[in-house]
């Protein structure tokens, strides 16, 4: 009764909803609705000539070890990345949480590389590892470790988990951070007492109390690495050398802006939507679950 | 009678010819691909004809890299706001002739506009590559290359070799980068920079070797690729076995190699002429150019090499009008007259794309101030083109390109033989070529 009086009519409601509808549909709906409709069509650049093609499409994709080898690499991309990041947060925030001097400072330099921006994030390392002029690979050169990640398609995947991780190792500190913090103080003075010290009141006390923000973290940082660390790939290797460091969205990417096979690349969003919806869904059933 | 009619009808007609002069001219606009040094040039010679004449005014947009302006171009065009005059690149040129109607070739250009645009005023090899299967031209040739052998002779001469001893074939090439190697003259013997350009595009064209059949694509709309044939399995196997060996090192993919034969640390590279102005610029050591080396095996004499580069093609746009059109056309003139295209070349290393431009800079002694840099030009006209040196004329190249350095990179680092490497890289290319072609034909 209340909320009626409220919000009279149909009409204020209808209007407070608008823009926020207005722009999931021109930003989400309707490009989402023309990948749809490229990814089963057959078409030129200039979109002159426009056959339907159903799901050939899908069907050539699939059928490509290119495209196998791709989902295949970001799949281990993903989890390289989620594990080192994660590990990094939890780590760091373990020792930022303890009663240090100058404890601010630590954490806000932490944060600091989740403010640069990826693509910089890559030029950074090119001064340091670049083959020829980096500043680190003449002290690796010395050493006699040629690490060359423009020619050796290991060192360049490495090279690539290694930034899209440590971009992103601050923004599991924070949450890592807040969750330690909320962790209540008398549990852990209780169990202290009780004789649990070290990794062993870690392992049995902290890490369940942090499952939520863990499998939180999980789904973040697998589509943060799908997706988000596209920007540092394409400015650090293009996706080379060969093809090893090529991970899903650098595919779409290449295939449709630069090789302009419209088709192809649309039906490889379609793909990419379908995996993120499925990752979604897990994501709102289980913190769902552990809500009620 | 007729006199004083002439008398009368004077004032008028200067009347009519000085607010023609005050009212603004046509403008239209140019999008292009020359970052720094090369877009200022590009950017005076804009201005140069826009200060020509009162009628027409280009005005120029820096968009970024090649594949960048192509796709803007694209998307520009789909959106019906297409710029009317783009710059796209050699490997561009099939996607562009199959483009219809969102582009006008410019021997339609000059039949719509009565500018007369000769394809007679242009270096056969750089009207080859930017004409129809009948000698017509679809686009105006502006900036354009071609690949040479680069050689630090005080790298040479450290190993005891004699820098303008000619190496003419691959086998010198490989006795001088042995002798380099074995007296440390240089970190890296042989290097290259732009690997499929040079080792594949312009390697078939001065072998008179087959790229694609149907006359490397010019003859019809599906070619198929010959890249697992017998001379291009035998020059990547030189190369790999070189890699093996030590004598060459992949660098990597593009233009991205060249500055580490600035720095002086390669003794032979290959790399596009219009590097000269770089190098005078940054190299601390002697250089000189050559032609590019080739496998007697496979030829007895070499033909001439291909272009690369880019050229200009007029847009479309709904509602574009005639006068539009005339500015464009105008504009290619202006850009391939003599002195016009002698400036664009001497400033920038660029090779001359009309023969008259070519004699223009000769006679100004330029050549002769600048030892090799006729070389280019030597290269591209030192035979007739034949129809395996006229260009290659493939859809969806950029692609092909990209999937030749990826087996290439990925033999090297697992081994895979060059003929393992090369059927695998023609059967993707054969599936990216094909694509092409359905998607313009249904």
């Amino acid at each position: 009764m209340e909320r009626r009086t409220l919000f009279g009519g149909r009409l204020l409601p209808a209007v407070l909803v608008a823009p926020q509808l207005a722009i999931t549909v021109l930003f989400f709906l309707l490009p989402a609705w023309r990948a749809f409709s490229e990814s089963v069509q057959a078409t030129d650049a200039f979109g002159l000539n426009t056959t339907f093609v159903g799901l050939a499409n899908f069907r050539t994709l699939l059928g490509s070890p290119v495209y196998q080898a791709a989902l295949l690499r970001t799949v281990i991309f993903c989890a390289a990345v989620t594990v080192l990041s994660m590990a990094g947060g939890l780590v760091l925030a373990c020792f930022a949480n303890r009663g240090i001097r100058g404890q601010s400072v630590y954490r806000v330099l932490l944060i600091w590389p989740y403010a640069i921006a990826p693509a910089l994030a890559s030029v950074i390392f090119v001064f340091l590892l670049q083959p020829q002029i980096g500043l680190l690979s003449n002290v690796l050169a010395r050493l006699g470790i040629d690490f060359n990640y423009a020619t050796n398609g290991t060192d360049a995947f490495g090279l690539i988990v290694l930034i899209a991780a440590w971009k992103q190792v601050s923004y599991n500190f924070i949450f890592y951070l807040a969750g330690l913090q909320s962790v209540p103080a008398s549990v852990i003075e209780a169990a202290t007492l009780d004789g649990a010290r070290g990794f062993y009141r870690f392992r049995t006390m902290i890490w369940p109390l942090l499952a939520p923000t863990t499998f939180f973290l999980l789904v973040i940082n697998t589509v943060y690495a799908a997706f988000d660390a596209f920007a540092l790939i394409f400015a650090l290797t293009g996706g080379g050398p060969g093809s090893s460091t090529t991970t899903l969205v650098v595919k779409v990417y290449r295939d449709g802006v630069i090789n302009l096979d419209l088709g192809g690349s649309a039906a490889q969003s379609v793909i990419l939507m379908a995996l993120i919806m499925v990752l979604t869904t897990i994501q709102f059933r289980y913190t769902g679950k552990r809500a009620t | 009678m007729k006199r004083r009619t002439l008398i009368a009808s004077a004032p008028a007609t200067a009347l009519v010819a000085a607010t023609a002069r005050a009212a603004a001219p046509t403008r239209v606009v140019l999008w292009h691909a020359m970052g720094g040094a090369l877009g200022d040039k590009l950017q005076s010679i804009v201005d140069a004809f826009n200060k020509s004449q009162p009628d027409f005014a280009v005005d120029a947009v820096y968009k970024g890299s090649y594949p960048q302006v192509l796709t803007a171009t694209i998307a520009a065009w789909r959106a019906g706001k297409a710029p009317s005059i783009a710059q796209v690149f050699d490997v561009g040129t099939a996607d562009m002739l199959g483009a219809g109607r969102a582009v006008v070739d410019v021997y339609k250009l000059a039949e719509m506009t009565g500018v007369a645009i000769e394809p007679s005023t242009y270096i056969p090899a750089v009207r080859g590559y930017y004409s129809l299967n009948d000698g017509k031209m679809g686009a105006a040739p502006f900036n354009s290359s071609t690949a040479l052998m680069w050689i630090n002779e005080d790298a040479f001469e450290k190993a005891g070799l004699d820098p303008k001893a000619p190496l003419a074939t691959w086998d010198d090439v490989i006795k001088a980068a042995r002798a380099i190697k074995a007296k440390g003259a240089a970190e890296i013997p042989v290097m290259t920079s732009w690997p499929t350009w040079v080792h594949f595009e312009q390697f078939a064209a001065i072998h008179n070797v087959e790229y694609a059949t149907l006359n490397d694509g010019f003859g019809g709309p599906n070619p198929k690729l010959r890249l697992d044939s017998h001379p291009f399995v035998r020059n990547l196997d030189t190369l790999l076995t070189m890699q093996k060996d030590g004598l060459f090192h992949y660098e990597g993919r593009d233009g991205k190699p060249s500055p580490i034969f600035y720095s002086g640390k390669a003794a032979i590279t290959f790399d596009s002429s219009s590097i000269y102005g770089q190098l005078v610029k940054s190299a601390k050591f002697r250089f000189a150019n050559a032609y590019l080396p080739y496998h007697q095996s496979i030829i007895k004499s070499p033909t001439n090499s291909i272009i690369g580069g880019a050229a200009f093609w007029a847009m479309t746009a709904p509602g574009r009008d005639k006068a539009e059109y005339e500015a464009v056309a105008r504009f290619f003139k202006f850009i391939s007259e003599p002195q016009n295209d002698a400036g664009w070349a001497e400033a920038t290393g660029y090779v001359p794309v009309t023969l008259a431009g070519n004699d223009y800079i000769a006679k100004q002694g330029f050549y002769a101030k600048q030892p090799g840099g006729d070389l280019a030009v030597k290269q591209l006209t030192r035979t007739e083109p034949t129809k395996y040196s006229r260009g290659i004329r493939l859809g969806g190249m950029p692609e092909v390109r990209v999937i030749i350095e990826e087996e290439w990179e990925s033999a090297i680092q697992s081994g895979t033989p060059a003929h393992k490497a090369l059927a695998r890289a023609q059967q993707r290319s054969q599936a990216v070529v094909d694509r092409f072609a359905r998607a313009l034909h249904g």
